[in-house]
């Protein structure tokens, strides 16, 4: 079937009318962070604010630098979300591994246990986690040697170790890995594979686009995360990059809220997910459906 | 990934065995170390403190101004500053309560004071009582009859605009002696609105949310002969806030809406006065400064309307507490920050700095901007002359959100009586709830 | 590598060795219990434990910051949560605020009566306002949130779903500088809920962005305060939602159309099938799994939904998007009431549940 040339030209401007609606707000945000907050709501009005134009100049961005350790916030960010992606994957596509290949009772159970984890909304469980976390012990090693304390707050542990494990990442892979012919792991064993190496030489070289968007979500999570870092986090030398997008809504001083400088940051911490996003999507050009589906 | 794991795993468990010998030797040394610690006390103590102005370079910069002197100018105590930012300021003290991890030093909104002192998260303070008789009542927070927060500064609402558009419409610029009366500031309104320049007459600041609806508002409803709570008992809302005078403001204020005097869901930031599409602001003296360098001399500081039972302005800002963990020793040491931090010098530097007015009157001659005919001296006038302080009781936490939606409410539209009613219900409700927060 | 695993794998199937699989059937009940210890401890430490101690303060007077010990208080908070009740009034004045007047005496604290606490819900008033029938709730507010979540989430999730799916079916095809389109897609998921709540909020506003782009494409245009409107109110959100979820899920399709085999859909051209035909008979089937989850996935965070509520509206206007978790929130953080928080919060648990159940049951009858 060859697609005619009117169903192309309908193609391409669909997916170039998605793509302005999607970019709008984005370019809005991005060309507003050259702006100071009175030209920012003066071009609100009218198509000026996806524009270049009027005082457009890099203040805000110095006034971000001046206002926020930003390279501490983003290094405590990425420390935190690299540990909880990589352990993440290992852990959740290992137990989704379990669920989907093997047999061992109460696998139904425990995926419904899973499922059942997913609609717990973290603005619920907060405090009591708060209560929790902060009478487990904690090990740590600093310059004066290994130390006890009882209570994980102000630590990278805290804002990693409770997040490592995810429902939705598991019931994504499982979702995935059943999907996988069930003959290639008999074959493996045949071929006197162990049950972990069916997981490392079977199933992981095949899921690519499940580990792929399992990374990319949990980054998102994890980057985005506030509430949490807020409760349990108490050294600015600690805090994550969202809790920092606090320190430019102090209302009750003279300079109101620097609007401008809001959009600078907003654009910063923007830029490291679509780093993730771009680098890891190359997943999602596998070779068995790129000559697939035609629109 | 699965060899990182195990082998980390190994790793533990050396350190594990590394960690119990470490133990003994620590335990040992420890015990030796208490044996001659009384002698070696040329290390100060340690006073954490807490400050929520983290992203406010100016204040930030004044505070840790402070701690520096006041750590060179003694060798008992040290102090140690930890910063949070505002917007999350209230929720981490909450949370380092519950986890028995609150710093010695806190800051502490005024009005919300007495519930962290019933909560048990602060004591009061002690600072010499020249210091204390020196300060304005805006800059005390009472509890009990004891004294547990003090501020270097107050804040004052005002009605900015400009002799200009009064000028166009043939207004009177009303004075702290004779404020604008309800018949004029409606004329006003009208007036302005009817000139067809300006999108809306007046901006309330609706489009701010959380605790600036009860400082903003609530003083109108007490110019109207409402209020919050009955203040003399403070264990009943109804009839004070939903009582004729309550509903008598609230029918007004919701009038400023429905007659399009005044945006319902406004969201531009409060820009629209410098930008000049709004001709009055209903605002704090923190905002001046940005129409001030617009405006120059055409703007003008009003005093807030008087609805009948006088102008009224909301008092208590941000101030500095001791929290009840703190030890016998670091509490002696921040009793001492306190009183070093509220010295002129440093009630000077934050008045110049960040625009608010200075605790102290001594104080006050010497910032330029708030000095006796100062550009803004207006609002020490309104501080002085018009400044009711939010309820000083642990319900006002919640009476603040139950007025916070209260007006939400009525700037949408809904039924005042009801509205007011819903509020001054759940008021009482958490009373009774709270044993009347005794 | 793949074509020579299967192979074996058939030829496994010919020969049976059942001495060998009676061992391998206890080494791999082992091997699995093993690969789902890590995650399952984890999630017991970390969230089971969590949603008990939630679930306990549910039944107790617990507050964020107060002196008094915590109280037992058994179903207090469930019964203030779900009480309703009808309230028959009659008086003669043939005023609407007398009827009111009336059965607030019966409602407000301290009444005594059996209204005690309760709030109007809804009312229908006769003409002559002589007599009105009320129902009463214990917490109106919880039964509006109820009824503004199930709209979200009843409108949002087919259409996210089903948008998302359009534009993964996009991106998946024979289209110059589809990585580019994927990647722009994706741009709304990437920025942080709040920043895009903020956007969105300028672009709402009666003089904002949204307003000016309808107003230079339909003529004698009225612009309006989309926030503002108790109307539009709503509807503004699922847009925005809709706008910035949507790649999400369009990921998650395209993991999924990965694992349809190619050759299935040259099977499919070699029977001569046209693409809607091969989308009804290769690419759905294909998706079941990928449905299932979406599905899934996708109510429940319908369900969730509170940033977009906690930027923008804060429940306003007139409680027209106060949503179940905003509400369990207010009530634990900005009203300090933590235990009547936890009770809302199982509430909303059980509610969940009774959906994903129901959604198994449906997806499954259709098999």
């Amino acid at each position: 079937m060859k697609t005619s040339l009117l169903g192309k030209i309908v193609k391409y401007a669909s997916a170039i009318f998605l793509a302005c609606i999607f970019s709008f707000p984005l370019i809005f945000m991005v060309m507003s962070s050259f702006k100071g907050k009175f030209q920012i709501f003066e071009d609100l009005r009218s198509w000026k604010a996806f524009l270049p134009v009027g005082d457009v100049n890099l203040d805000q961005y110095a006034g971000v630098f001046s206002r926020t350790p930003v390279f501490t916030f983003f290094l405590n960010s990425i420390v935190v979300s690299v540990l909880v992606v990589g352990l993440g994957l290992f852990v959740n596509s290992l137990a989704a591994f379990a669920i989907a290949r093997l047999k061992f009772k109460g696998q139904g159970v425990l995926l419904g246990f899973l499922i059942a984890t997913l609609i717990v909304p973290f603005e619920t469980i907060a405090l009591p986690m708060l209560f929790m976390v902060n009478k487990l012990p904690y090990v740590f090693l600093d310059e004066t040697g290994i130390n006890f304390q009882q209570g994980w707050l102000n630590s990278y542990s805290v804002q990693i170790v409770p997040f490592v494990a995810s429902g939705f990442s598991i019931f994504l892979f499982v979702q995935y890995f059943k999907t996988i012919p069930k003959e290639l792991d008999e074959a493996a064993i045949i071929d006197g594979a162990s049950f972990f190496g069916i997981y490392r030489k079977v199933i992981v070289p095949l899921s690519g686009p499940a580990f792929a968007t399992s990374a990319i979500l949990t980054f998102l999570a994890v980057w985005n995360s506030y509430l949490w870092p807020v409760m349990s986090v108490q050294k600015e030398s600690m805090r994550p990059v969202q809790v920092g997008l606090d320190y430019f809504f102090a209302s009750g001083t003279d300079e109101g809220m620097p609007w401008g400088q809001i959009m600078a940051y907003s654009t910063l911490i923007t830029i490291p997910i679509l780093l993730v996003f771009i680098v890891f999507q190359r997943a999602f050009v596998s070779s068995v459906a790129s000559s697939g589906v035609k629109g | 990934m699965a060899g990182e794991t195990i082998h980390k795993k190994r790793e533990k468990g050396k350190t594990m065995r590394r960690v119990t010998s470490l133990v003994a030797i620590a335990v040992v040394s420890g015990l030796a170390l208490t044996g001659c610690s009384s002698s070696s006390s040329a290390e100060p103590t340690k006073v954490t403190m807490w400050s929520h102005a983290a992203g406010n370079e100016q204040e930030i910069a004044t505070v840790e101004e402070a701690i520096k002197d006041f750590n060179a100018s003694q060798t008992d105590y040290k102090v140690v500053l930890e910063k949070f930012p505002q917007e999350s300021y209230n929720d981490s003290i909450a949370a380092a309560a519950t986890s028995d991890t609150l710093p010695c030093i806190v800051d502490v909104d005024g009005p919300i004071m007495p519930n962290w002192a019933w909560a048990g998260y602060m004591k009061p303070i002690s600072i010499s009582s020249e210091l204390e008789n020196s300060l304005l009542a805006g800059a005390k927070g009472y509890y009990n009859g004891e004294l547990y927060s003090a501020g270097a500064w107050d804040a004052a609402l005002g009605i900015l605009t400009r002799a200009s558009y009064l000028e166009a419409i043939g207004a009177r610029v009303p004075t702290v002696d004779a404020p604008w009366t309800q018949a004029e500031f409606d004329k006003v309104l009208a007036d302005l609105d009817a000139s067809g320049d300006f999108d809306y007459a007046i901006d309330w600041g609706n489009g701010w949310t959380g605790e600036w609806f009860p400082y903003a508002y609530s003083p109108l409803l007490q110019s109207f002969g409402g209020d919050l709570i009955d203040r003399d008992t403070f264990e009943s809302a109804d009839g004070v806030v939903n009582g004729a005078e309550a509903v008598a403001f609230g029918e007004w204020f919701q009038g400023t809406f429905s007659k399009g005097y005044a945006n319902k869901k406004q969201t531009g930031d409060r820009t629209e006065f410098v930008n000049g599409t709004i001709a009055i602001q209903y605002n704090g003296n923190w905002a001046v400064k940005d129409a001030y360098d617009k405006y120059g001399d055409d703007l003008l500081i009003l005093p807030p309307v008087d609805f009948g039972n006088g102008p009224k302005i909301g008092a208590a800002s941000w101030q500095f507490g001791v929290s009840s963990s703190c030890g016998e020793t670091e509490s002696a040491g921040a009793n001492a920050f306190i009183e070093y931090i509220l010295q002129d010098k440093y009630i000077v530097a934050f008045a110049n700095r960040i625009g608010l007015i200075p605790a102290t009157a001594a104080a006050s001659a010497e910032v330029p901007n708030y000095a006796p005919g100062g550009a803004f001296a207006g609002f020490v006038d309104f501080s002085n002359d018009f400044a009711v302080k939010r309820p000083e009781t642990p319900a006002y936490l919640f009476i603040s959100s139950a007025f916070e939606k209260a007006v939400a409410d009525i700037i949408n539209g809904a039924d005042v009586q009801r509205s007011l009613d819903t509020a001054a219900d759940a008021i009482d409700g958490d009373l009774a709830d709270n044993n009347y927060y005794k | 590598m793949k074509e020579k695993l299967a192979e074996t794998g058939r030829k496994m199937n010919a020969v049976r060795l059942p001495f060998l699989e009676q061992t391998l059937v206890a080494r791999e009940a082992r091997a699995g219990v093993y690969y789902v210890l890590p995650a399952v401890l984890l999630l017991l430490v970390f969230l089971v434990t969590p949603v008990i101690l939630a679930f306990t303060l549910g039944f107790t007077d617990a507050r964020l910051s107060s002196p008094n010990p915590i109280q037992m208080t058994g179903m207090d908070n469930f019964s203030q949560l779900l009480k309703v009740a009808k309230l028959d009034m009659q008086q003669a004045s043939g005023d609407e605020n007398d009827l009111y007047d009336k059965v607030r005496e019966q409602t407000k604290p301290n009444s005594g009566s059996e209204y005690e606490g309760m709030q109007i819900l809804s009312e229908s008033v006769s003409d002559d306002k002589k007599s009105g029938s009320y129902i009463l709730a214990g917490d109106p507010l919880f039964w509006k949130s109820l009824k503004n979540t199930l709209y979200f989430a009843l409108i949002v999730a087919p259409l996210q779903g089903g948008f998302a799916l359009l534009l993964a079916l996009l991106v998946n095809s024979k289209l110059k500088g589809r990585v580019f389109f994927r990647t722009v897609y994706f741009l709304p998921v990437v920025t942080s809920m709040v920043v895009v709540s903020i956007l969105w909020l300028f672009m709402y506003e009666e003089s904002g962005l949204v307003n000016v782009v309808l107003g230079s494409v339909i003529p004698g245009y009225q612009p309006i305060s989309f926030l503002g409107n108790t109307t539009t109110a709503m509807p503004a959100i699922m847009v925005m939602s809709i706008w910035q979820g949507v790649g999400f899920h369009m990921l998650i399709w395209l993991s999924g159309l990965q694992t349809i085999p190619g050759e299935l859909y040259e099977a499919a051209k070699v029977d001569g099938a046209n693409s809607l035909k091969q989308f009804q008979h290769v690419t759905w089937p294909g998706l079941r799994k990928t449905f299932i989850f979406i599905l899934v996935t996708i109510s429940i965070a319908a369900l969730g939904l509170f940033t977009q509520i906690n930027v923008m509206t804060q429940g306003g206007p007139l409680d027209s998007t106060t949503t179940l978790v905003y509400h369990a929130y207010r009530e634990g953080f900005r009203n300090q009431r933590i235990g009547y928080s936890s009770a809302i919060a199982i509430a909303f648990f059980a509610i969940v549940v009774t959906v994903s159940i129901v959604q198994r049951r449906l997806t499954r009858d259709r098999d």
